[in-house]
Order: structure tokens, then C-alpha cells, then sequence
């Protein structure tokens, strides 16, 4: 209770900004969602459509799932938002970066994958959302590493 | 106290290139501690922003799937040699961290 007042009175102070624009906040339907089809409904990116402006470099196969690396780019004009899922993950959302001022839409990180599965990028670009698959083979997954 | 961040940016033009590495455990929350066999507890960071000299320019939500430390690159277009990139993040126990670096000359 005392960090939850600590951390909003930092976000008062101007010390760390709060979230804001279009992702709204931290999605906890999404992010609890079982099922990538759930996921991708309550992160509102169901029905995307395929588009091979997504770019997402992965390795073929991660030899630890607890720390893949994973680079994906937009080339879609518009992409303000970019949102990542593993399909097979017991939770598939993964997380969401939205661009804001002339920050490009790219993104590098690593993540955790439990098991062998394709990684899931949706951009959105207004009110159009498009989609991008890449499978990626983990030999030893990552979820309780 | 929080785990450091380290921050590297180069200028490439007028694009900042940057890349963080935060220190954070990310638990999952389905990880045995080796030494009791118990559960170690989820704890992992939920937001992060990033900004250019005070503005907003990259926000993102994650969950305890982003990998433990972790690792971010990103790019900013418009930026010039001494502007000031900052990054923070609040994690599920509401404690934060934050780091600022100034963006360096072209090289």
C-alpha cells in the first residue's frame, strides 16, 4: 500500500510518467488471458490482417527459452502501436510498445517461451490492425527458469 | 534499492539508437527457489517509458514473459547530441526505477 502511494506521488512529481494515449492502461485482461484467441481479443488486435511489412527476426531455434531474442520492425506506414505474443505461452501476451514523437516502430528484447511456438506480432496503425508469425523451436522452455 | 540500468545511445543522423538493460528478476511466479523448494513469487515490471528530453516517446506494458534483466533496444528519430534520453518502469509491487543519459555526439 505504501509503494502504491510512493510510486503515484513520483508519478505527481514528474519523476516517472505515466501511461497515457492510445494503449491506455496496463491491459490485465489481455495479460491474464489463457488463450492466444482470448489475448488477441481483449488486446482489441483480433482479425488482423497479414502483411509482410511486419518483420520479426528470431532465431530458428532458441536454445533457452528464458531469454529469446526477438527484433521486430514496421515498415507499415502509421504503426503506432506494437504488440507481441508467444501462442503457446500459458499466458500468450507478452506486452505492447506504443511509439509516441517520431520514435521509430522498432523494437529489440528478449522474452520467455515455454515450449516450441509461433511468435505473434500485431501492429496497429489507427484503426487497422495487421499481423506477422514466426515460428520459433525452444529446446529448453522458459516459463519456470 | 532497485537493480541498475544501463543505458548506451548512439546518434546515427538524427536517429537516437538505444539500448537499456534493466536490472529486474521478471519472476514468473512458477519458479522453484533451489535452496527452500518454495515458489518464488511473481515480481516482474508491468510499464515502461521512455522520453526525449521530457517528452514521452516510447511506452510499453509487458508482463513476467519479458525475459529476466531485461534487455530493450529502441530508436528515436529527431534527436540531436545532448538531448537527455530517460527510461523508467514500475513493476507489480509498485516499486520503480529510473535512469537519464545524455544522447552523445555522432561518431
Amino acid at each position: 500500500m505504501l509503494k502504491a502511494v510512493l510510486a503515484a506521488a513520483a508519478v505527481a512529481a514528474g519523476l516517472i510518467e505515466p501511461l497515457r494515449a492510445v494503449a491506455g492502461e496496463w491491459n490485465k485482461a489481455a495479460f491474464d488471458a489463457r488463450e492466444i484467441g482470448l489475448a488477441l481479443k481483449a488486446a482489441d488486435v483480433a482479425n488482423a490482417t497479414a502483411s509482410a511489412d511486419l518483420i520479426i527476426r528470431a532465431p530458428e531455434i532458441a536454445e533457452n527459452g528464458a531469454q529469446v531474442p526477438i527484433e521486430v520492425v514496421s515498415k507499415i506506414p502509421g504503426t503506432q502501436i506494437l504488440y507481441l505474443f508467444v501462442d503457446k505461452n500459458p499466458q500468450p501476451f507478452v506486452g505492447s510498445f506504443e511509439f509516441l514523437e517520431g520514435a521509430e516502430p522498432f523494437i529489440s528484447t528478449r522474452i520467455k517461451m515455454g515450449e516450441t511456438s509461433n511468435v505473434r506480432v500485431v501492429a496497429r496503425a489507427g484503426s487497422k490492425v495487421y499481423v506477422a508469425l514466426r515460428e520459433v523451436k525452444v529446446t529448453i522452455g522458459g516459463c519456470a527458469a | 534499492m532497485a537493480e541498475p540500468i544501463r543505458m548506451r545511445i548512439k546518434l546515427e543522423g538524427d536517429v537516437a539508437d538505444v539500448r537499456v538493460l534493466i536490472g529486474h528478476p521478471m519472476e514468473t511466479g512458477l519458479r522453484k527457489d533451489p535452496k527452500t523448494g518454495e515458489l518464488v513469487p511473481l515480481h516482474f515490471i508491468k510499464t515502461v517509458v521512455a522520453t526525449l528530453n521530457g517528452k514521452p516517446v516510447m511506452e510499453a506494458q509487458w508482463s513476467q514473459a519479458v525475459a529476466r534483466n531485461p534487455y530493450i533496444q529502441f530508436r528515436v528519430k529527431g534527436a540531436k547530441a545532448g538531448d537527455e534520453i530517460a527510461i523508467s518502469w514500475v513493476d507489480n509491487r509498485g516499486e520503480s526505477n529510473g535512469a537519464k543519459s545524455k544522447v552523445p555526439p555522432a561518431s
